[in-house]
C-alpha cells in the first residue's frame, strides 16, 4: 500500500516555468485596456468614456486592429455546431415521453450530442440526428474548465494507445474503450456493461491522469497534447503521474515536443 | 454528504476496476492520494493544521481556555470540538444544508476521544475542581473531495501535535485566595503528547473488495462503509458502520484488519512528517493560503 504525505510547496509563477520574455497583459473587470479609439472591440471588451474597458478577467489579445480579451476560466457559452457531452440531470414528464424515452435514457446517463441552436439567455438545444452521437457506454469523464478544450474540425479521436477521448466545447472530457467494430449499419447504443479488460483500463487511467495534469499546469486540450503527455508519461506508474516532480518533467517534454512540431 | 450522480456505464467501470485492484486514477485498493499537511496557519489559535487531500481541503483551529473541570471528572480537562461544512465546499451546504453533516463528524470525534488514553486529560488540569484547560477544537469543511472522516482526523491529530497552551502557576496567599499566573515568556508552553490519538481509517465497500480513500464517484457506488479509528499501535478505538447496504461478519473483519495494516503506517508517514516540518524551525517557509 502506498502513503504518501508531503509538505505543500509554493507555487511557482507559470512565466518562471516557461523562461517567456513577453509578460502577458493581463486584466480585470473594468481594467483599461487601451484609450486609442482606432481599434475595433471584440469579445470581453466594451466601450465606455472614449477608452475600451474589459469585461471579463483575462490576457489581451491583438489581432491588427481587433482587441479581445481571452478570459481565463469561463462558464461554457454555446455557440452552433459545437460537440457537448451532458449529464441529464432532469427531464419533462409527459405521457408520451415516459413511453418512449425512460427504457433508454434515464436521469444521470451521459450523451454526446450537437449544439443545434443557442436562445438569447444563453440557453442551448441539442441534437443526435447522427450515429456518432448519442448515449455513452463504460467510461471516466474528467470535468475541466470550458477555456481549455481548443475549438479543432473534429472532437471525436481515436487514440493510437488504445483508447477513444471525446473533447466536450463544454468542459466535459469522456475517455472509453474504442469499440471494437464499428458497425456501420447497425448503429445504435448496444448496452454493453462486460468488463473492460485490464490492459484498457491501464491506458484509460493514464489518459485520464494526463488530462488532470495538463489541466493542472494550464495546458490546452487537443488530441496531439494529450497522445505527447501520454507517451512522456510512459516510464512511470500511473498512480505516480500526479506527483508535483513528475508532473513537472512530464510537463516540461511535453512542451518542447509541441514547439518541435510547430516549428 | 456532497454526492455526483453517475449513469449505470459509469458504475459498472468502476466496480468492476475495483476487483482488479485498478482505480480510476491508477491507485490500487490500499493506496491514499498525495497528502499535503501545513501546521500553524492560523496566527490566534494555540494551534492549527490544514491538511489537503486530493480535492478534500480541511481547515483546523484549537484554542485553549480557562474553564471549570466536569463534576464527575474533576481532575481532568477535556477537548470540545465544533465542525462547521462551509457552503464554499458544495451548493449543497448553503444555510443549514450543512449542520447535519457537521453534527454527524463532531459527534464521531467525540466518540473516538472518549477514552482515556487518546489525550492525556490529566495534564490539563490546574487545580482540581476549580481550574483546567479546555481545548476548542474547530473543524471547517473548506472543499469537499470525498473522503472527509479520515482528512478531518489527520488534521485534527496534526493540529493537537501544534498547540502550545500557556503555563500557569496557582499562587496561594496567606487567606487561602488563589491567583493564577501566567508565566512572562511567551515560549513557555505545555505541549500535549498526541502518540496515542487516534485516526480515521474509512473503507468503503465496492463490489466484494473494499477500498480505503475513496474519491466522491467511489463513494456514489458504494452502498456501505466502515469507519476504525485506529491509534498508531493498531489499537481499535473505536468503529462505525455508515451507508444504506449490510456488510456480511466476514467482510467486516477483513476490513478491520485492512484499517489496522493501512492505519499503522499513516500513523508512521504523519508522525515523521510532523517532526520533518517541526525541526525545520521559524525558518520554514510558510505557504498558507496564498501560496
Amino acid at each position: 500500500m502506498a502513503m504518501e504525505m508531503r509538505l505543500p510547496k509554493v507555487r511557482k509563477p507559470l512565466s518562471e516555468t516557461l523562461g517567456r520574455d513577453s509578460k502577458k497583459h493581463l486584466v480585470v473587470p473594468g481594467d483599461t485596456i487601451t484609450t486609442d479609439t482606432g481599434f475595433m472591440r471584440g469579445h470581453g471588451t466594451y466601450m465606455g468614456e472614449e477608452k475600451l474597458i474589459a469585461s471579463v478577467a483575462g490576457s489581451v489579445e491583438r489581432v491588427n486592429k481587433l482587441i479581445c480579451v481571452k478570459a481565463l476560466k469561463t462558464r461554457y457559452n454555446g455557440e452552433v455546431g459545437d460537440i457537448v457531452v451532458g449529464r441529464i440531470t432532469e427531464r419533462r414528464r409527459s405521457a408520451e415521453d415516459e413511453l418512449a424515452m425512460r427504457g433508454f435514457l434515464q436521469e444521470g446517463d451521459l450523451i454526446s450530442a450537437e449544439v443545434q441552436a443557442v436562445f438569447s439567455d444563453g440557453a442551448v438545444s441539442l441534437h443526435t440526428r447522427s450515429l456518432k452521437y448519442g448515449k455513452l457506454g463504460q467510461g471516466v469523464l474528467v470535468q475541466v474548465s470550458p477555456s481549455l478544450v481548443k475549438r479543432q474540425k473534429t472532437h471525436f479521436h481515436d487514440l493510437p494507445c488504445g483508447a477513444s477521448v471525446i473533447l466536450g466545447n463544454n468542459g466535459f472530457i469522456w475517455i472509453y474503450p474504442t469499440p471494437e467494430h464499428k458497425d456501420e449499419d447497425g448503429g445504435g447504443f448496444v448496452a454493453n456493461l462486460e468488463p473492460v479488460s485490464l490492459g484498457d483500463r491501464e491506458v484509460i487511467s493514464r489518459l485520464r491522469n494526463c488530462v488532470v495534469l495538463l489541466v493542472t499546469q494550464r495546458m490546452m486540450l487537443y488530441d496531439t497534447s494529450i497522445l505527447y503527455c501520454y507517451e512522456a508519461s510512459l516510464p512511470h506508474q500511473i498512480k505516480d503521474i500526479l506527483k508535483p516532480e513528475i508532473m513537472e518533467e512530464i510537463v516540461l517534454e511535453t512542451r518542447q515536443r509541441l514547439l518541435e512540431q510547430e516549428g | 454528504m456532497a454526492s455526483v450522480s453517475l449513469s449505470e456505464a459509469e458504475k459498472v467501470y468502476i466496480v468492476h476496476g475495483v476487483q482488479e485492484d485498478l482505480r480510476v486514477d491508477g491507485r490500487g485498493c490500499e493506496d491514499y492520494r498525495c497528502v499535503e499537511v501545513e501546521t500553524d496557519v492560523v496566527s490566534n489559535t494555540s494551534g492549527s493544521a490544514r491538511v489537503k487531500l486530493g480535492h478534500t481541503d480541511i481547515l483546523v483551529g484549537v484554542k485553549a481556555e480557562m474553564g471549570t473541570p466536569k463534576l464527575e471528572k474533576p481532575n481532568e480537562g477535556y477537548l470540545e470540538f465544533f465542525v462547521d461544512c462551509s457552503a464554499n465546499a458544495t451548493p449543497e451546504f448553503e444555510g443549514r444544508g450543512g449542520d447535519e453533516l457537521g453534527t454527524e463528524i463532531a459527534n464521531t470525534l467525540y466518540r473516538i476521544f472518549n477514552n482515556k488514553s487518546s489525550v492525556d486529560l490529566r495534564s490539563l488540569c490546574i487545580s482540581p475542581r476549580e481550574h483546567c484547560w479546555i481545548l476548542y477544537v474547530d473543524v471547517l469543511l473548506l472543499e469537499c473531495g470525498g473522503n472527509l472522516f479520515d482528512a478531518i482526523s489527520i488534521a485534527v491529530k496534526a493540529a493537537l501535535f501544534n498547540t502550545r497552551i500557556p503555563k500557569v502557576r496557582v499562587l496561594e496567599d496567606e487567606e487561602g485566595s488563589k491567583d493564577i499566573e501566567l508565566s512572562d515568556d511567551p515560549y513557555d508552553c505545555i505541549r500535549l503528547s498526541v502518540e496515542n490519538v487516534p485516526c480515521i481509517v474509512t473503507l468503503c465497500k465496492i463490489g466484494c473488495r473494499h477500498v480505503v480513500d475513496a474519491t466522491l464517484q467511489e463513494e456514489a457506488c458504494s452502498l456501505a462503509s466502515l469507519l476504525v479509528s485506529v491509534t498508531s499501535k493498531g489499537v481499535v478505538t473505536c468503529m462505525r458502520k455508515v451507508g444504506k447496504g449490510s456488510l456480511d461478519p466476514e467482510s467486516i473483519f477483513e476490513m478491520m484488519e485492512s484499517s489496522k495494516r493501512v492505519g499503522k503506517v499513516l500513523h508512521v508517514s504523519l508522525q515523521s512528517l510532523l517532526h520533518k516540518e517541526e525541526s525545520l524551525g521559524p525558518k520554514r517557509l510558510k505557504v498558507g493560503f496564498l501560496g
